[in-house]
């Protein structure tokens, strides 16, 4: 077959021997659409269950008078809005700081001197480390209330003995997380101000403007995409972070720091609730996809201005 | 290196405002490597920590100078379920990874040089899968792992972290691919040379450089999974981050220096996958939406 395969493609145009060869991603689609597809059907289905893991004959479908019984009483709960309330609050936060501190990584490492990539490599190991990893390290070595890292620095201002995460649960995961998540911000926009032209700088400068308004005027302007690009990716995948809070809260105290992910987690693993679980992972699926649409929206939009600039 | 762009007035302005420039820019250098040593600090502390007794560990104020131990190493390495967990780890991130590069690498193929109408839009939703919650499909995902006998098994992580692998691995080969001189190909294809000939005595040399680009990003997200991993595993064939995890109490005989020493070792291949790729890191988190 590969052989006339070959007989063929001497003599045929690129198109036609492409009739066969473009098949070549049936494979690869077909087990990404099975892997990805086939459990979004079945949470919707689930989701019109009343499921119990803990009662097998209860895998019926709800009766039609009753179809949205688990939407309802998710929606008529007031966890419900404690943790969208929750997941909201620390993606917010996060997102704020990590751009902050990113961009201000960025300014400073957008410069040559001696010891760059060094700070370069230091800056973006926290990126890396196992989310659980830096979580127990977090809980046990770093802020551990008698012999802490957290504990000699407040020591030092006269407190004792204060547990930061017991204290200040939400501000801690958000801590947490935000430390590992300045480095991702800090590498895309320093892709950005990298491929900001030194020449459009010098004219900037020609024409008079000084440090801030060449901020704001020249550099804020060209960061725009991947400032977008950046914050909207942390956006995405911070809705899904369970290993810290899993380690450093377990979602609490009470629900204090539970976020979607934890509450799905939590119907499902504890209450053991097939049918609600679902119905609440949907209601993720759609927080996500929401999201993900404007992003694919803004990379679309930026792939056109590309190719009219 | 292009010129740094700061100096580029002081050349025509006196030598005094020249040299205040020259002490800010070290100014500046000195704080920007401080903040990075701070950033970094808590590994090097997880690090340091590891090779302390476990006395010493617990000290009050901390201590920085110490005679080091390796006995936490070869507690928490080998007095422990460590390397069974790591390997768990190693088997579950290379099969993966080999088996989204199967599947991808002719998915790329195709989609590079015999690009269809629907190829733009197939690629974006590739990457739109890459970034749906798997917390909204963790429940059905259970239930189908349960009936196909796939709960706490090697194989079940292996399909999903290949599933999340796969639209990383076309969208970076496909770029690679992209890069390659249409001429070679069509070289090739002038001396007879069929598919696979085409593919890998002329495309798949020059891709190396990719392959090994895209895998190690591959091995830095499929290593530290934790959501999957943690619901669909419990013992038999959970990975080191569920071994982690664990840690959050106090676990048997391992302690702060002994947990630190774990953690340091479980932490440490994909730091260095991390820094090895450092110029293919912002292609590969964005998706190739910057490159």
């Amino acid at each position: 077959m590969a052989a006339s395969a070959a007989q063929v493609q001497k003599t045929t145009p690129r198109k036609e021997r492409g009739q066969y060869r473009k098949f070549l991603s049936a494979p690869g689609i077909l087990f990404l659409v099975i892997l990805t597809q086939v459990p979004f059907v079945a949470a919707i289905y689930y989701s019109f269950t009343n499921w119990n893991l803990l009662r097998p004959d209860s895998r019926g479908l709800l009766p039609t008078d009753d179809l949205f019984r688990n939407f309802g009483r998710i929606l008529t709960n007031q966890d419900f809005y404690t943790v969208l309330l929750n997941t909201v609050i620390l993606t917010v936060s996060i997102v704020v700081i990590t751009f902050l501190l990113g961009l201000g990584f960025a300014l400073l490492l957008n410069r040559p001197f001696p010891g760059r990539s060094l700070a370069r490599t230091l800056l973006i190991s926290p990126f890396l480390v196992m989310p659980v990893a830096a979580a127990v390290l977090w809980k046990n070595v770093l802020l551990d209330p008698s012999f802490g890292i957290s504990a000699y620095i407040l020591s030092l201002f006269g407190v004792k003995n204060l547990y930061l995460i017991e204290e200040f649960p939400m501000a801690s995961v958000i801590a947490v997380v935000s430390w590992q998540w300045i480095p991702f911000v800090m590498l895309i926009l320093l892709a950005g101000l990298q491929s900001l032209p030194d020449s459009t700088i010098e004219a900037a400068r020609i024409d008079g403007a000084s440090g801030f308004s060449m901020f704001t005027s020249i550099i804020l302007p060209h960061l725009r995409r991947f400032i977008e690009i950046a914050l909207l990716l942390e956006t995405i995948f911070i809705l899904n972070e369970f290993g810290i809070i899993f380690v450093l809260t377990t979602g609490g105290p009470g629900i204090q720091t539970t976020n979607l992910p934890y509450q799905i987690f939590l119907e499902a693993f504890s209450r053991q609730n097939v049918g609600r679980a679902s119905a609440y992972g949907l209601f993720a699926i759609v927080l996500a996809n929401i999201l993900v649409t404007i992003f694919l929206r803004v990379i679309r939009n930026q792939n056109r201005s590309e190719v009219a600039a | 290196m292009s010129m740094p762009v700061s100096n580029l007035p002081a050349r025509t302005a006196p030598v005094r405002s020249m040299r205040r420039q020259k002490v800010w820019g070290h100014l500046l250098s000195a704080v920007t490597l401080l903040l990075a040593f701070i950033m970094f600090f808590p590994i090097l502390w997880m690090a340091i920590t590891s090779f302390k007794t476990e006395q010493m560990a617990i000290q009050f104020p901390p201590r920085i100078f110490f005679t080091p131990t390796l006995e936490n190493w070869r507690t928490a390495l080998v007095g422990s379920p460590f390397l069974e967990f790591m390997w768990n780890t190693v088997i579950i991130t290379f099969f993966s990874i080999v088996l989204a590069l199967l599947l991808g690498l002719p998915t790329a193929y195709a989609m590079a040089f015999y690009p269809t109408k629907r190829t733009d839009s197939t690629l974006l939703w590739m990457m739109g899968t890459r970034m749906l919650p798997p917390a909204g499909v963790i429940v059905p995902l259970y239930v189908i792992f349960l009936q196909l006998k796939l709960l706490d098994t090697h194989l079940g992580l292996i399909l999903l972290y290949a599933a999340a692998s796969f639209p990383l691995v076309v969208w970076m080969l496909r770029s690679f691919m992209l890069e390659v001189p249409y001429e070679i190909i069509e070289a090739a294809r002038l001396d007879g040379a069929n598919l696979w000939q085409e593919f890998s005595k002329v495309i798949l040399p020059l891709l190396i450089p990719g392959l090994a680009a895209t895998s190690l990003l591959a091995i830095i997200f499929t290593w530290n999974e934790f959501f999957l991993a943690v619901n669909l595993t419990s013992r038999d064939a959970s990975p080191l981050s569920v071994y982690v995890s664990t840690f959050k109490a106090a676990q048997g005989n391992l302690f702060i220096a002994k947990m630190c020493a774990a953690a340091t070792a479980a932490v440490i291949p994909v730091l260095i996958a991390g820094w090895l790729s450092q110029r293919q890191l912002v292609t590969g988190l964005t998706m190739g939406a910057i490159k």
